[in-house]
């Protein structure tokens, strides 16, 4: 049964794959003037339109295109970016120029997610322990600010006061790509503090809520009136019941962190995927929007999938539905 | 906190009519107080923000107003700090920062506002319908809704961006149309909640039509969660605007708008300009401030017992 209900997930989480695929061939192609035209530009005559349009298989129907898309991207390849495209050349492999970013991004992210998920669970837990209490009402009121205020609005305070007051970190965190060491967790460390504090926020707020549901379940509340203390109630009734939501929380903050890495880097200029992307958008570049776009939304919806995962495993009901 | 809500379920449980829900006012806390301070503050500022302000949006103040007695003949006027002339300092053109900012409130809160009615009329008519229509129906509805719920929010409006370019008329349709699909799932959860409750089922038995039904079970059973709803979805749709304006792919200049103001003034803060700064503190105590408010009003309708007793 649980085999089951997991390939089922996974079938789903592939559909809509597909469906997400389709949505963002469709919304790329909507405009006149195609990626023949935006590789040319000034430089374009009807002739080498129509051949660049035979070279790329423009000259196909739509629907073709998009199988031909899509089979590229199985095959890892995502298609010519006009970046560096001019007389004589039509641009530069969207691969070789994802490659590093992606590294970049990763890298960002796996910092980000070594330190949030700790800080905030165990956070998340305190706050949840004494619910009405001094601490929670501090912890409960400076997440729901953070994560009401603008991811760049966290950026530029955390700039004033470690940049520009303290002048301990660089306000930019640029790499030039021969960093090692010390210099590269420094330039890191100004985006990783800003995403660790927005998705610590997050993450520390549901973890609360998770617990506070779960300490509401029928259970505890038998516990409670037997007698047993808080304490042991939580750690030795509630906690392991919150394992799969916890997961389901961490994961979905994980994609979560998605919006938040396109406004870090940007507010950094720091050399990741989603900066990659930006600079696309601005310069109306959609074979590599597309690409990029394809990536962080593959990685959203594998991320959505280990969540539900999380909460199939650990909850028998819904790993046995009626 | 609890014990305040004690007394309020005392005064008043009796004095209803038995078959009548018991009303409750809400009653705020300091923080919900202040968050109704500031939202009506930004509201005024709507109405009345360009009429209050000391300069026009565009002006480029004069620099002979910054110059000091014995200091420099021609000071800059970009990235001034506050002074008397200009209540929160210059932007990097040398513009008033507060002018800027009460005639942003405009644009900002309009374009939000006129989205988020957008992606409600979309998503409450879309998602009731889903609730009370056919299998099929919410079937076909809800796939397509899960398929676009699955492509993040900030990915779904850059592409279309690189696709059309971004316009306000642009700005406000898609907005709308990517929240309208998270919208489509609340309205659709609490619609179907409703649906299958016994007193639909006696209006059903009563020969009472699908529109009566709708217009006068559901919606009136569904209108408070919303609401709360409303606030939060708003306080998500300011955020994504002005994110988007911040990557200078939202409202475009000379237009004054909070999150492309920032954007503009972004190369102050290595210099310790409060110019971007200011802009971004506007949105977070509007936002801030509806969040609080819909907090209180949360915490008025769910309290459990276990909560309190922990």
């Amino acid at each position: 049964m649980l085999v089951q209900a997991i390939i089922k997930r996974i079938l789903i989480s592939f559909v809509t794959l597909l469906v997400v695929s389709i949505i963002i061939f469709i919304g790329t192609s909507l405009l006149p003037g195609d990626v023949a035209n935006i590789i040319l530009g000034q430089m374009a005559t009807p002739e080498s339109l129509a051949a660049l349009r035979e070279h790329l298989g423009l000259d196909q129907p739509p629907h073709v295109r998009y199988f031909m898309w899509l089979g590229n991207l199985f095959t890892g390849d995502l298609g010519m970016s006009k970046a560096g495209s001019g007389i004589g050349t039509v641009g530069t492999e969207i691969s070789v120029m994802i490659v590093p970013r992606l590294v970049n991004t990763l890298r960002l992210a796996g910092m980000v997610a070594v330190i949030s998920i700790p800080l905030a669970m165990s956070l998340g837990l305190l706050a949840s322990m004494y619910p009405g209490s001094r601490i929670d009402r501090a912890i409960t009121f400076t997440t729901l600010s953070i994560i009401s205020v603008p991811d760049f609005l966290v950026a530029m305070i955390l700039v004033m006061i470690l940049a520009v007051q303290l002048g301990w970190l660089p306000s930019i965190a640029y790499l030039s790509g021969s960093e090692t060491g010390w210099q590269l967790i420094r330039a890191l460390l100004m985006p990783t503090l800003t995403l660790v504090t927005i998705v610590s926020a997050q993450i520390i707020r549901m973890t609360r809520a998770t617990i506070l549901n779960i300490m509401s379940s029928p259970y505890i509340e038998m516990a409670i009136l037997k007698g047993v203390n808080r304490k042991r109630i939580i750690m030795r009734h509630a906690l392991l019941n919150t394992v799969g939501p916890i997961v389901n929380v961490i994961a979905l903050n994980m994609a979560w962190l998605i919006g938040g890495v396109v406004i870090v880097e940007t507010v950094f200029a720091y050399p990741g995927l989603a900066k990659l992307m930006i600079d696309g958008v601005q310069t109306r570049d959609l074979p590599l929007v597309q690409a990029c776009a394809m990536i962080f939304c593959a990685t959203y919806v594998i991320l959505l999938m280990i969540a539900d995962m999380a909460s199939i495993i650990s909850n028998p009901r819904l790993r046995h539905p009626k | 906190m609890s014990q305040e809500e004690n007394t309020i379920e005392e005064e008043t449980a009796f004095q209803e009519l038995p078959d009548a829900p018991p009303r409750r006012k809400i009653r705020f806390t300091i923080s919900g107080k202040i968050g109704i301070f500031f939202v009506l503050f930004w509201i005024m500022m709507v109405l009345i923000g360009p009429y209050v302000a000391p300069y026009n949006e565009a002006d480029f103040l004069d620099e002979s107003l910054f110059i000091v007695p014995g200091g420099d003949e021609y000071p800059d006027t970009d990235y001034q700090p506050p002074s008397k002339v200009a209540y929160l300092g210059t932007d990097y053109l040398g513009r008033d920062t507060l002018s800027r900012i009460l005639y942003g409130a405009r644009t900002t809160i309009g374009i939000s506002f006129v989205a988020t009615l957008l992606a409600y009329l979309l998503g409450v008519t879309l998602g009731i319908a889903a609730a009370v229509g056919s299998e099929w129906l919410d079937m076909s509805l809800s796939r397509f809704n899960d398929a676009f719920l699955s492509i993040p929010t900030i990915m779904m409006g850059l592409v279309v961006i690189a696709a059309v370019g971004s316009t306000i008329p642009i700005l406000i349709v898609m907005t709308g149309f990517i929240y309208a699909t998270s919208v489509f799932r609340v309205a659709r959860s609490l619609g179907q909640d409703v649906m299958v409750s016994d007193f639909v089922e006696a209006a059903k038995v009563r020969g009472e039509g699908l529109w009566w039904i709708i217009t006068r079970e559901i919606l009136p059973n569904v209108v408070m969660p919303l609401a709360t709803d409303f606030g939060l979805r708003f306080v998500w749709i300011i955020l994504f605007i002005s994110s988007l304006s911040f990557l200078g792919l939202g409202v475009q200049p000379p237009m004054s708008d909070w999150g492309s103001m920032v954007k503009e003034n972004l190369g102050g803060l290595p210099y310790g300009s409060i110019a971007p700064l200011m802009p971004s503190l506007a949105i977070a105590t509007l936002t801030i401030s509806i969040n609080l408010i819909v907090d209180d009003i949360s915490a008025h309708s769910g309290g459990k017992l276990s909560n309190r007793m922990i």
